[in-house]
């Protein structure tokens, strides 16, 4: 079956594929593109598992077609490190032990980067609030928050 | 099943006019593509609305502000003007979702969802919001609470797109507010909700005033008898007891087990308190 064809740019690369109608970018990124770091938790927006960054703006990509990602910028968790250097979430996530299963890692580290973005000075409260989207059922939230905490500060100092 | 991304408003209406099967508008997705998942909807034709020329824009007029249909919830937050003007609607567009959501949920998405629990909904009832609505016989402007009809329908025609959401400029010493009550303190659906939008004249006293509860009807209840309670009065304590009781009065609620007809009709009353006070103040109101 033929497919509709997309042009897009995902962590900086032009990038084309064919998808079906009827098909998530989710499923793109993880079947045909084999950007397997974002991961489908629920597929319908509730657990933040697949959040990828689309025009600046934090989505699940579970809730967004295939079709629509034409011309448009995709940021993964794939793009996060510079090559074998970890963005300083990714050394704090790990420096904290802010993860045990790891399925919500990549959506929290996606989800944490656009927060501090955006407001590169959080407080505890507005670091629970911006990452309520995401869900992990192993940790109880608080190294992530830790974590999350500890980047920011090494960033602002960058 | 199709997927389009028309240009123009009349190609999409025209593609929705024509299609043989059922077509779904695509804006944010966060309904849509819940339903296709879950099997509840199927369409055979999707009409993504967000290329067609200046749906993604908020535009401020000489009337007021005119809101796209594919403007995602995230960006109210940011227009300073608008949140200045209609902080209650922003606020309430602001309830929807998580932040994954807010960058791409829509207030049209929230209203023709036709959701008892929408929480953008009884916010832009008591702004006196206006839909505005392309389809094949031309252009029409309607009441935001004409939209929905029952749980899940809509009052719009085969091949009608809401193009945006119409608020009024507005005039001096006035102020809007809404609160919702969830068991959780985010990321939950309203069991019980709140808009109230206020007028004050230069003493302080309430000129005019809307009043709007979701989530205790099948549809969102403009209340007027609770504006009736407001207009004239300082929001004084006999004042804020009368709404109370309109209010829980004018609920229809349903049991079920996010709250009770009874839990529901006394929240209600507290809710339109609280956003009363909220919007007075924000009016300029002491």
């Amino acid at each position: 079956m033929a497919g509709i064809a997309v042009s897009t740019t995902i962590n900086g690369d032009a990038v084309e594929y064919l998808c079906q109608p009827d098909e998530t970018l989710l499923d793109v990124l993880r079947d045909r593109l084999g950007l397997t770091g974002a991961k489908e938790g629920c597929g319908t927006g509730d657990c933040g598992a697949c959040s990828i960054i689309l025009d600046d703006r934090l989505v699940c990509s579970c809730l967004v077609l295939g079709a629509e990602a034409e011309g448009r910028r995709v940021e993964t968790i794939e793009g996060m490190a510079h090559g074998d250097t970890l963005h300083p979430l990714q050394q704090k996530f790990l420096e904290h032990a802010a993860l045990q299963c790891g399925i919500c890692t990549p959506g929290f580290l996606i989800a944490a980067k656009d927060l501090l973005a955006k407001n590169p000075d959080p407080t505890e409260e507005e670091i629970r609030f911006g990452l309520a989207g995401n869900l992990c059922r192993c940790t109880g939230y608080d190294k992530i928050v830790r974590a999350v905490q500890d980047a920011a500060i090494v960033m602002k100092g960058a | 099943m199709r997927y389009i991304r028309p240009l123009s408003i009349e190609d999409a209406v025209g593609q929705l006019a024509g299609s043989a099967g059922a077509a779904a508008i695509l804006a944010g997705g966060s309904d849509l593509l819940v339903r296709m998942k879950g099997g509840f909807a199927e369409p055979e034709l999707i009409v993504d609305i967000k290329a067609i020329d200046g749906l993604s824009e908020i535009r401020e007029t000489a009337e007021g502000f005119s809101i796209g249909a594919a403007v995602p919830c995230a960006v109210l937050g940011e227009n300073i003007a608008l949140k200045k003007a209609w902080p209650g609607v922003v606020e309430a567009a602001k309830l929807i979702g998580s932040k994954q959501v807010q960058g791409r949920c829509t207030i049209v998405g929230n209203l023709c969802n036709a959701s008892p629990a929408a929480d953008s909904v009884p916010a832009l009832v008591a702004a006196g919001a206006r839909a505005s609505v392309v389809g094949p016989a031309g252009r029409r402007t309607i009441p935001v609470q004409s939209v929905p009809t029952a749980p899940g329908k809509t009052s719009l025609a085969k091949g009608e797109i809401i193009e945006a959401i119409l608020l009024d400029k507005r005039e001096p010493r006035s102020g809007d507010a809404y609160l919702r009550f969830i068991p959780r303190t985010e990321m939950d659906i309203a069991v019980v909700s709140a808009g109230v939008n206020l007028t004050l004249d230069e003493h302080g006293v309430v000129k005019s005033a809307r009043v709007a509860l979701g989530a205790v009807a099948a549809t969102v209840l403009l209340v007027e008898e609770a504006a009736e309670v407001l207009v004239g009065s300082r929001l004084d304590e006999a004042t804020l007891e009368r709404l109370a009781k309109v209010c829980a009065g004018a609920c229809r609620p349903i049991d079920d087990k996010r709250g009770t007809i009874e839990f529901r009709r006394k929240v209600a009353g507290v809710l339109a308190q609280r956003a009363a006070t909220s919007a007075y103040a924000r009016a300029g109101g002491k």
